[in-house]
């Protein structure tokens, strides 16, 4: 009933978006208001059934209801409940149905903060947000149904992937597709201003808090995956080229990209044509990262599996292009620029530079992720570029990028003089460079010329914003009076843009500084171990001190069955460090092909990390104990159990368990020393903290008005002539 | 039957949102679009660069002559915006509350 | 020079030298990547030297732990055909068994191959397939 009910309503869905771009399309050409509201108000009525329709496919899954295909091919009754309701969007179907109920909920919120603006444009808006809710709900209704079943039920589910039960793992696609979606309304609303040709301060005004807002999740979305990565998986990395993550930071790069430029447009009327263009690219680009994790055409390890979906959405991204393309083309009079740059020594020039090094990051990347069709197109056979090839390129571009991070918030706009740039770069750059000197004594031989150089342009940064803040604050005082503390809150929450700016910059180069320690100075090692043996992993002792062995004895199953691992002792120059728990958790079988001990582990294994983080490094472990060394036992054990005493096999199993840690197994041990990570989680938390800085509302209307009315007043009190 | 009594009720639900409008008495044609929001909000980002420019001026980012030669070149186009301001005319009468859209 | 003139140079200067580090960029893209091969045709056509994307499905019963690598055979995904053993060392991911699709980076050592470290990517099962049968994670 449900499912009917599901699909009844994702046709209906279908036909409020069609009747939506109608009407406000209609409204827009008549100058009839009442259908532009109309279109409008079908915005918020997809929003209500798509939400019906993710509440009926969430309490499918809540309630173990097998007879939905998706249920049971995602769920099983010993998921636990929080992975039951995150498996929705474990699955093709399930993922796109939330992409486009997030959709649907943040173009309501955009219609809703628009409703008495930019009147012109928002027809137009309204109509390409409603055309992407077309898109996906056809696809949802007619090629990718979460709503089939099947009769007779099945009496169990398959489960969801052992893999993916963790909670970032759940929040990630969440908060990814969030940034997606939000990418798409400044793209509606940048398609409305050049349709109807009116590209002015309150378009600016309006689009730049979404492309914020956008910019913010995505971040976290691939911050997220990326720690994911590294505490859970048991390799020890947190970023590996794969094309579904570059797929995610290309949109997110150009994002960056369109937030600095649009100053400049808003200050001097510049940078028109690149402004528009970057805002559709965007757009672009996340509708091909929403396609590119879900098509099968490029070898991921996140692909979920080769789909038929790959012709409409091909379609799709061509019309996208396509139709940027000829918009930017035939408006391009509206976009001629008022003013020109002045001098290459000024802030739009180092804005411009920043541009043109994200752009050339978001290229680099988009050559080497699609790279397999390329050399396929060119020379018939598919190559893959690796890390080593990304990181050459990718290193300079963004060592040049923080670089720039530091100079642009300090010199002046339109020209910079000496005397200007001696005042306020003085200090940081000696700051930066003895940095580097000190570094450099420091780490000795070991010389690494790129993570030096980013350690120095890091602290440059560093140098930049805090003399930003403490001349703020002293300017404050003097004319306050106020508390040094006191003054830097006023100060923050009076110029929310400039300071929550500086505060993203700070973690960026704070992120970035632990990317470049941890890559450039990690020891790692990858051996094999017997107990009581130790190894040297960049100057720690890591001592396999013993084995450990459990097995769960949860009737609901819903964890690993058995747990093998290590306890393991790590000591620097004799002194205890830290104990880590490294194990591996073995989870069930979905059948019993297996025999009855074997289908009990036989199923997927997941890494436990024994991890222990620090501001100057992290200790990480990962193991992978001989399991095949326990088959001849396991064997033994399935002909032991009888037939009908299936739960025997549990005791069979706690006594293999016993033996392993009876038994001085040797096992496999992958060790880490990775130098500042934390750098890299809590770079991105200040970077976060800054997004919101800059992105809360401005102060209240009265406040406002007041403002307003006393430049108003000190304007016509010192009249100027024009000419200047 | 109860499903189909629920989306019965759903499309219901949608009809009556989306025709909420189309059921208004119809409110004049807007006039011509006199361009007035896009310079309200070019005069406020005006006042801010204004501020801004006074800013930087306070934190030492910018000599004193620099600033002034900014000050009164912002000044004169936020004096150029509010005059075309003055030009579209007394602001028009706002439509009384309640028949505003959602 | 006049501003427009200045403003010209500017732009030809910046797109001829976009134009050559893209030049750049795409050669040496195409030098330093590594075909991607099934077992058939890596065992037919592989060079010494030369690095392949191994690409296949780890035949069932051929994962062994020799120490400090591991070894295991690739079998065509398509079956038939060829498998290629590999010896490999590096991180082996949580999802690696066999019947699993699998990526590797091969090169010829001797007249065998030998995986580069940490190279090894083992797609996630697929979100559509019910779950492989009698697939042992050992």
């Amino acid at each position: 009933m449900g499912a009917s009910l599901g699909r009844a309503a994702l046709i209906l869905a279908l036909g409020v978006c069609v009747y939506g771009i109608g009407a406000a399309l209609y409204g827009a050409r008549t100058g009839r208001r009442e259908w532009v509201d109309s279109g409008r108000r079908s915005v918020y009525a997809l929003a209500l059934v798509l939400t019906v329709c993710f509440a009926i496919i969430e309490i499918a899954f809540l309630r173990s209801d097998f007879s939905f295909d998706t249920v049971a091919g995602h769920s099983s009754t010993t998921t636990p409940t929080f992975y039951k309701a995150a498996a929705v969007w474990s699955s093709q179907e399930g993922s796109l149905l939330l992409w486009v109920w997030l959709l649907s909920l943040w173009s309501s919120a955009a219609i809703f903060i628009t409703r008495n603006a930019l009147r012109d444009v928002v027809p137009y808006a309204t109509a390409v947000l409603l055309g992407f809710g077309a898109f996906f709900t056809g696809l949802l209704a007619f090629m990718a149904t979460p709503f089939g079943t099947s009769s007779p039920a099945p009496v169990e589910g398959v489960g969801l992937n052992p893999l993916l039960r963790h909670p970032s793992m759940m929040i990630h696609p969440p908060m990814l597709y969030s940034g997606y979606t939000l990418f798409t309304i400044p793209f509606a609303f940048a398609v409305g201003a050049l349709v109807v040709r009116r590209v002015d301060a309150e378009w600016i005004r309006a689009i730049r808090r979404f492309a914020l807002a956008a910019w913010l999740f995505l971040g976290i979305g691939v911050l997220l995956g990326a720690r994911w990565s590294y505490a859970e998986l048991g390799w020890g990395g947190y970023w590996a080229w794969d094309p579904v993550e570059n797929a995610s930071l290309m949109p997110w790069l150009i994002g960056t990209a369109f937030i600095h430029s649009i100053m400049i447009q808003e200050k001097r009327g510049m940078l028109k044509i690149w402004n528009a263009s970057l805002v559709l690219a965007t757009g672009t680009l996340a509708i091909l990262g929403t396609f590119l994790v879900r098509s099968g055409i490029l070898q991921s390890i996140h692909a979920f599996g080769a789909s038929t979906l790959g012709v409409p959405f091909v379609i799709l991204i061509g019309l996208l292009v396509v139709g940027s393309i000829y918009l930017i083309v035939s408006r391009r009079e509206v976009l001629r620029s008022e003013h020109h740059l002045d001098s290459l020594l000024s802030r739009e020039a180092v804005f411009l530079l920043n541009n043109l090094v994200l752009v050339g990051l978001c290229f680099v990347i988009f050559w080497g992720t699609f790279f397999p069709l390329i050399s396929e197109a060119v020379t018939g056979s598919k190559a893959s570029v690796g890390p080593p090839w990304f990181d050459r390129y990718t290193v300079p571009l963004t060592l040049v990028l923080v670089l720039l991070s530091g100079i642009g918030p300090v010199i002046a706009w339109r020209r910079a003089t000496a005397a200007n740039a001696r005042r306020n770069f003085r200090i940081p750059a000696v700051f930066g460079l003895v940095t580097l000197v000190v570094l450099v004594g420091v780490t000795g031989d070991d010389r690494k010329p790129w993570a030096l150089g980013m350690f120095c342009c890091a602290a440059f940064v560093v140098g930049t914003v805090g003399q930003e803040f403490y001349r703020g604050i002293a300017a404050r005082r003097a004319l306050s009076g106020e508390s040094p503390v006191t003054a830097a809150v006023s100060l923050v929450s009076r110029n929310r843009r400039r300071y929550g700016g500086y505060t993203v910059h700070l973690g960026m180069a704070l992120l970035f500084v632990g990317v470049a320690a941890s890559s450039a100075f990690q020891a790692s090692r990858d051996v094999r171990l017997a107990t009581g043996q130790g190894v040297d992993v960049g100057g720690y002792r890591y001592t396999y001190v013993r084995q450990t062995a459990s097995v769960i004895d949860d009737p609901k199953r819903t964890g690993s069955i058995l747990d093998l691992g290590a306890v393991v002792d790590v000591t620097r120059g004799g002194r205890h460090v830290t104990t880590l728990y490294p194990s591996r958790g073995y989870y069930p079988a979905p059948d019993a092909s297996q025999g009855p001990v074997g289908s009990l582990i036989g199923g997927e294994a997941t890494s436990h990390v024994g991890l222990k983080a620090g501001l100057r490094r992290d200790i990480w472990s990962a193991i992978e104990p001989d399991i095949q060394a326990l088959q001849p036992l396991i064997d033994k054990g399935n002909r032991v159990v009888p037939a009908a005493h299936p739960d025997v096999a549990l005791v069979v199993l706690e006594a293999i368990a016993q033996h392993y840690r009876d038994s001085a197994p040797p096992a496999q041990f992958r060790l880490i020393v990775s130098p500042m990570v934390t750098w890299i989680w809590l770079g991105g938390l200040i970077v976060l903290g800054g997004g919101l800085i800059a992105m809360w509302p401005p102060p209240g209307r009265r406040v406002r008005a007041r403002y307003l009315a006393r430049v108003g007043r000190d304007l016509k009190r010192a009249p100027t002539t024009t000419a200047v | 039957m109860v499903g189909a009594l629920l989306v019965i009720l759903l499309l219901g639900g949608v009809v009556w949102l989306v025709s909420g409008p189309l059921r208004r008495p119809p409110e004049p044609p807007e006039g011509r679009d006199t361009g007035r929001a896009g310079l309200e909000a070019a005069r406020e980002a005006k006042y801010r660069e204004i501020r801004d420019a006074e800013m930087d001026h306070r934190t030492g980012k910018l000599s004193p002559e620099d600033h002034e030669r900014l000050d009164r070149q912002l000044r004169a186009e936020a004096i150029d915006i509010l005059r075309r301001l003055d030009e579209l005319g007394p602001e028009p009468r706002r439509s009384p509350p309640g028949s505003g859209s959602v | 020079m006049t501003p427009p003139r200045k403003r010209k140079i500017r732009l030809i200067a910046a797109l001829t030298s976009a134009v050559v580090l893209a030049g750049a960029l795409v050669y040496t893209s195409f030098t330093a990547a590594s075909p991607a091969v099934t077992p058939t045709q890596l065992l037919a056509r592989a060079q010494p030297g030369q690095t392949y994307q191994l690409t296949g499905t780890v035949a069932p019963g051929s994962i062994h732990r020799a120490g400090n690598a591991l070894d295991f055979s690739v079998a065509d995904r398509a079956g038939g055909g060829r498998s290629v053993s590999v010896a490999y060392t590096g991180a082996v991911p949580d999802a690696f068994r066999e019947g699993r699709e699998v990526i590797v980076s091969v090169h010829r050592q001797g007249p065998g191959f030998v995986g580069d470290s940490g190279s090894l990517i083992t797609k996630c099962p697929s979100k559509f397939a019910a779950a492989k049968t009698g697939s042992k994670p050992y």
